[in-house]
């Protein structure tokens, strides 16, 4: 028989009741990942209900959204720091995760950070796996090979009820991508050209599997990139097949399997390698060869442009409200266009090796006057890497911020936010009206062309700044 | 029977309609993330649209459709494209219904918000661009979105017949929890925890 999809492998390895025309899926989930904004509603439910959490051991706690980057280990020290209702969520997540039994990667604890950046690196999220948590951006841990998804509270109560949901099957759709990127581009260079192609809306139903040379020769963190952010082209979740850059990475970490266990997963996710057999919904063709450095100029992920390449003219009323809002003009390209903020953070591009490639184009530079320049690792434990590694002093001698791990200024609800009017260079996701603070400007861009961005005060191709 | 009634049954809802009349509404716009901080579903209704709703200096947009005062008690709601699209957030359909409304129509409606609405019975409705276009141009237009036929009835020319899982179809028409449903598969659930643990045994 030939080979299913990786979608298709890994739903019926993980269906406990087949979906019938009445009745959809009750599909089992390996790993649940919470946090402090989707999971109060979810633990009433539990509580009016009588019901414990089912599978202590399936569900990783910690705490992202609301938790401010000012350092504050303890309850006491983040109600200095933080809004008062950001407070109160930190403080209903520790009491829920106290009373329910779960283990929470907490206030002070060396593991805590950004929910899609912490599991990796744990080694918590496997190859074959089905992974959810009520956050979009779920779709990160797809890169490992597993069915990973964004779900809403109510679906937060039924997992921990019962580690299962109501589920009915994706389609499956390929992005076949060709080429090599060049130097200066990245892999957001090459997820924000995707979903330039598909549209905000056109992955709606379907789960992408990014496949072909250009994403074998990703790095497990460029992959996650990719992963990430195909939400924003509507997707379900992105995935890609594991091979053995996904093994190398993993091999070691504290939650990822080990000795004869170790032997034993290498054999069944050796079965889920992609043999280019499988038959998917539908198909997409995407070149990486010549692609530039990408950034968005409107208010969604799907109005972008290279950076040199004009934006579009007037005509269209929602590009028009679009470009209204960000200030940005009509039919030039936004190159040069003036800086106020630049965010090198989320769950994006808050990794090592994204804040190793912004350093090294920062080193011995400083960030333009005026501009403010915010570097936020995703978790405590890349932080300290960081730190080991002296890119700390790399940023803070460039005149950069250097923060707690956190959300931050991906969205405005940690304290973290852009005031109304300025425009943002952001390594996040999501350039949404409002989505870093109300009137923000959000221009999405890879780590390198924020790096530039901030040395020059105006948006820069990175490229000038590594031939210099 | 699946499952005992514990939330409102939804048949039939009738109403004028609410139009705005833009792609790719995002879960941001319907609620910004500042007033995720609840740890409450209640309350949310006057955070709906927040921004679009009311100007920098927190006065009431009067241009904005769902503060027109003929649009006030009104609860379809009638969206450009792709509503929904972004986060997870159910703090999304929490508000809108709140605000009062109870169902919205669209050509496309994305998948996590589309789920989110159908667990609080905010009945998301997306039918064919043509009978879309008509609503858009016909804001306040006499509509029923008639749940048992899965069709929407419109003031001129034939029903606009829209898809819905069965299985939510048949939760919102009973007024049951799906949570419900999920407890009742604990055994086969159970059972298939052991299977697999054996299964990796021998492996
Ligand atoms: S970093 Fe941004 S996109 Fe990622 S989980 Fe946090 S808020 Fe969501």
């Amino acid at each position: 028989m030939p080979q299913q999809t990786l979608l298709g492998q890994i739903w019926d390895a993980h269906e406990v009741v087949p979906e019938t025309p009445d009745t959809p899926a009750v599909l089992y989930i390996d790993l649940h990942l919470i946090h402090e904004v989707t999971t109060p509603q979810a633990f009433d439910a539990l509580r009016a209900r009588g019901l414990p959490v089912r599978r202590l051991e399936r569900t990783l706690a910690t705490m992202d959204h609301s938790t401010p980057t000012e350092p504050a280990d303890t309850l006491e020290q983040l109600e200095k720091v933080a809004l008062p209702a950001a407070a109160g969520q930190v403080r209903a997540m520790i009491e829920n995760c106290r009373e329910f039994g779960v283990k929470l990667r907490g206030l002070g604890s060396p593991e805590r950070g950004i929910v899609h950046v912490v599991g990796p690196e744990l080694g918590a999220t496997w190859p074959g796996h089905t992974v959810v948590c009520g956050d979009s951006h779920t779709s990160t841990h797809g890169a490992f090979g597993a069915l990973a998804f964004g779900i809403g509270t109510t679906e937060v109560g039924h997992v921990l009820a019962t580690q299962c949901l109501l589920q009915r099957r994706p389609g499956a759709m390929a992005v076949n991508v060709s080429g090599r990127l060049g130097p200066g581009v990245t892999a957001k260079d090459l997820v924000l050209a995707i979903i330039r192609k598909l549209g905000v809306g056109g992955g709606t139903g379907r789960v992408l599997q990014y496949r072909g040379e250009t994403v074998a020769a990703l790095s497990m963190e460029q992959r996650m990139t990719v992963c990430n952010m195909s939400i924003e082209a509507g997707a379900r979740a992105g995935m890609i097949a594991p091979d053995d850059t996904t093994y190398e990475w993993l091999r070691g970490r504290p939650m990822a399997p080990r000795g004869a266990d170790w032997d034993a997963a290498l054999r069944r996710w050796a079965l889920l390698e992609d043999r280019g057999e499988a038959e998917f919904d539908e198909e997409v063709s995407v070149d990486a060869n010549g692609l530039r450095p990408m950034v968005t100029y409107g208010t969604n992920p799907g109005m972008s442009a290279q950076i040199d390449e004009p934006v579009p003219g007037s005509g269209n009323p929602a590009i028009d409200k679009a470009l209204a809002y960000m200030g940005v003009e009509p039919g030039k390209p936004l190159l040069g266009r003036g800086v106020d903020i630049v965010f090198l953070g989320s769950c994006t591009n808050s990794r090592i090796g994204d804040l190793r490639a912004a350093a090294a184009l920062m080193r011995g530079r400083r960030v333009a006057k005026n501009v403010r320049m915010l570097v936020v690792p995703g978790s405590q434990q890349t932080k300290r890497e960081a730190e080991a590694e002296g890119l700390r002093e790399v940023f803070l001698a460039a005149g950069a911020e250097w923060r707690e791990s956190g959300c931050s200024m991906c969205l405005g609800m940690n304290g973290d936010t852009v005031p109304p009017g300025s425009l943002c260079v952001s390594t996040s996701n999501r350039n949404f009206e409002g989505r870093q603070g109300p009137g923000a400007r959000t221009v999405l861009a890879s780590p390198l062309t924020a790096a530039a961005s901030a040395i020059r005060g105006e948006v820069a191709d990175p490229r000038e700044l590594m031939s210099a | 029977m699946i499952a005992a009634a514990t939330m409102e049954k939804i048949t039939r809802i009738a109403s004028r309609t609410v139009v705005l009349n833009i792609d790719n509404i995002d879960t941001d716009q319907i609620i910004p993330a500042r007033f995720l901080t609840t740890t409450k579903r209640e309350g949310l209704g006057d955070m709906a649209f927040h921004d679009w709703r009311y100007s920098g200096d927190g006065q009431l947009n009067p241009d904005f459709a769902l503060n027109r005062k003929e649009n006030q008690g009104r609860a379809i709601l009638v969206a450009g494209d792709n509503f929904g699209c972004g986060s997870s957030r159910e703090h999304a359909p929490w508000a809108l219904l709140d605000s009062g409304l109870r169902a919205v129509i669209s050509t496309r409606i994305a998948d996590i918000f589309r789920s989110n609405s159908l667990k609080n019975g905010f009945v998301p409705v997306v039918i064919d661009p043509q009978p879309h276009r008509w609503l858009l141009d016909n804001p306040g237009a006499e509509v029923v979105v008639d749940l048992e036929q899965a069709r929407v009835e419109l003031p001129e020319g034939p029903p606009a017949p829209f898809e819905i899982e069965r299985f939510a179809r048949y939760c919102l028409m009973n007024g049951i929890d799906q949570l419900g449903y999920l407890l009742r598969q604990q055994e086969r659930i159970d059972e298939w925890e052991r299977q697999r643990a054996r299964r990796r045994q021998r492996a």
